[in-house]
């Protein structure tokens, strides 16, 4: 069946919540607006304001309630308006969220889901624009998903909400409206497996989130050229599913890494040292990556264009290999 | 006086002795090198948490800062496997992985100890969110200091609590110095800080915290009007820490004098408690050694546990990051 990224994430949550009463939906706008972006749409009207529960404007206040729910036998989706407001409960997800099992010497558990859309849209200045995976992915005891698709998405938010541990799941406000064939019935993707989303034999290309789409469009184009890329979607970035990356850059030789964030410490920086070390022999050419540039995203159309990875930018950086 | 019996007062005092040679020894052992790292000692507070944890059920929540030791023993915790845990070893509460700071122990409801100022205070009132979706009966005890007043993350606990009125009593320690500074310097509301709690439809009041008898019985009531589910409740226990802040920090110098410390100490929660026993009658001198006797022979068998412990081996070290 064909669902959009924001419909397929509103049937995950509601199939994880209708089979387990512990699960329950927290956050600004998730009941009676039916979510900033929608995607709790008929939620407080199936599950009740029990269960799906606005909260006033205090990230670190309902972030911290989650978590010491999810310490006392519940598990929490807590909905981030954006991802950049996760900024404001940085303290719960570092400090709290992400140590409490293992300062407690595994006694203490914390299954949660910190979930919402992460990166730019359209011109939503430099405060509502960030790409913060690499932050939460440096964090020893957090797991970050960010799936592109809205199969992935269905199926890693019900294994995010089953997961034992803080999940951040960041979705992407130009996703929630794509579409895409999702899988019938009850189904879920492990965490930590990337997927091949189009087989080549040229150049190996990986791409997650919003830029997997960007990476797919330049992989059709290249082939127009008599280039096939093969394209990979981690789609889990920690942990990351590295063998699968290895194994398709040995057979191509040639990297590019394309990411929206930063990129300063980048996570394309984190993939291609752990490639480099793993896969070095098997190299013809330097690994390349494709980032964000290092700015605060300017509001103007024409800067924010220039601020992020684009079409000639990634055919570019492909054919530089070649 | 009426009530006061002989058994439960000794109790109370014997808990709150356990606690104050348990954390003279700490201090030896910090001496010693045998503990490390930031080591926040609870004397002069004992009768906060002696008195608050004896209204509770062993199944109601404790949560506390970063001066946690006190709770985590009234809450009935193995004095050896907290040492153990002081110490680093593997037999500690937390298999060495949490430390002073961060004291955990389940099987007795002790949620932990947290140390960025305020940060456990919205984990206070998930716990409590926790009880009130479950439709227990239970309530969530959640202690810091009066340094953590006017952090944010307090304020947004509190109105979140007092919003969906959930089980949690937030018990403010004031011991009159957060670190070095003095509450009149760091407190807009200080000659009353429970005017924010009360800001919020929080219930408040204050009681004298080196009075334990004054303590249980304020959290009696408290406890009884929470587990019926009225909402939250706010004490501010008035109270002194006699020790510096930590280790690093003396008891009297810079920030307070000698003579401050000393007028304090005449209001000792185990003197005041032990003045009351004697007073009705209800002990001699004798029992009072016998508790010394007693209490000793805990902390002595808790340091020789921890003497005798394992400390974990590198192959630990990447257990219990995240759970299978």
């Amino acid at each position: 069946m064909v669902l959009s990224y924001r419909e397929a994430l509103n049937q995950a949550m509601r199939e994880e919540m209708r089979r387990d009463p512990r699960i329950c939906l927290i956050g600004e706008e998730v009941a009676y607006y039916q979510g900033a972006f929608k995607v709790s749409k008929g939620f407080v009207e199936e599950f009740g304001p029990q269960r799906v529960i606005d909260t006033p404007i205090t990230e670190a206040g309902f972030t911290g309630l989650a978590i010491g729910a999810a310490m006392a036998g519940l598990h929490p989706i807590v909905e981030l308006m954006t991802m950049n407001f996760g900024i404001v409960a940085l303290d719960q997800i570092v400090n709290n969220a992400a140590k409490i099992r293992y300062m407690s010497g595994g006694q203490l558990s914390v299954p949660l889901v910190i979930r919402g859309p992460g990166s730019a849209a359209h011109q939503l200045g430099a405060q509502h624009s960030q790409s913060l995976e690499a932050w939460f992915c440096h964090v020893p005891g957090l797991k970050v998903i960010t799936p592109a698709t809205p199969h992935d998405a269905k199926g890693l938010l019900k294994s995010a909400i089953r997961d034992r541990n803080p999940v951040i799941f960041i979705e992407a406000q130009l996703l929630y409206g794509t579409k895409g064939e999702v899988r019938e019935g009850e189904y879920t993707i492990p965490i930590g497996v990337a997927e091949v989303k189009r087989a080549g034999r040229d150049v190996t290309i990986v791409a997650y989130s919003k830029m997997l789409l960007l990476a797919l469009e330049a992989a059709d184009q290249l082939s127009r050229e008599g280039i096939e890329a093969e394209v990979i979607d981690p789609r889990t970035l920690k942990p990351l599913d590295l063998q699968t990356i290895v194994t398709s850059v040995k057979k191509t030789g040639r990297l590019v890494i394309v990411e929206e964030g930063w990129r300063f410490c980048g996570l394309g920086a984190q993939i291609a040292e752990s490639v480099y070390s793993t896969a070095f022999d098997y190299l013809d050419a330097p690994i390349r990556r494709v980032t964000g540039e290092d700015v605060p995203m300017p509001y103007s159309r024409p800067l924010e264009d220039a601020a992020i990875p684009d079409l000639p930018r990634v055919i570019g950086a492909v054919k530089s290999l070649l | 006086m009426a009530g006061m019996d002989r058994a439960d007062l000794l109790s109370l005092h014997r808990q709150m002795l356990l606690i104050r040679r348990f954390e003279e020894k700490s201090a030896e052992m910090y001496a010693l090198a045998k503990i490390a790292g930031f080591l926040h000692l609870y004397i002069g507070e004992e009768a906060i948490a002696v008195g608050a944890v004896a209204a509770l059920r062993p199944d109601d929540y404790v949560i506390s800062a970063y001066r946690d030791h006190g709770h985590c023993l009234a809450r009935g915790s193995d004095p050896g496997k907290v040492m153990a845990e002081l110490f680093g070893k593997a037999t500690g509460l937390c298999k060495g992985k949490g430390g002073s700071m961060h004291l955990v122990d389940l099987a007795h409801r002790f949620m932990g100890g947290y140390a960025i100022v305020g940060g456990h205070i919205p984990l206070a009132t998930g716990l409590a969110f926790s009880i009130k979706y479950q439709g227990l009966d239970l309530v969530t005890v959640c202690f810091f200091g009066e340094g953590a007043m006017p952090s944010g993350q307090a304020h947004e606990a509190f109105n979140l609590a007092a919003l969906w009125k959930l089980p949690v009593i937030f018990v403010c320690e004031n011991n009159r110095y957060g670190m070095g500074t003095p509450v009149e310097r760091a407190i807009a509301l200080y000659a009353d800080v429970a005017k924010t709690a009360r800001s919020y439809g929080i219930t408040a009041e204050r009681v004298d915290g080196m009075d334990v008898l004054a303590v249980r019985s304020v959290m009696n009531k408290v406890v009884e009007q929470v587990r019926g589910g009225r909402g939250p409740w706010f004490i501010e226990a008035m109270t002194y820490r006699f020790m510096g802040h930590s280790m690093a920090d003396p008891a009297h110098g810079h920030y307070r004098t000698k003579e401050e410390v000393e007028e304090h100490r005449k209001r000792d929660p185990l003197l005041l408690l032990k003045q009351t026993i004697v007073h009705h009658n209800l002990a001699v001198e004798a029992d009072f050694k016998q508790l010394e006797r007693e209490v000793s022979e805990i902390v002595a068998a808790a340091v020789r546990f921890a003497d005798d412990s394992p400390f974990p081996t590198p192959s630990d070290l990447y257990a219990d990051v995240l759970q299978e």
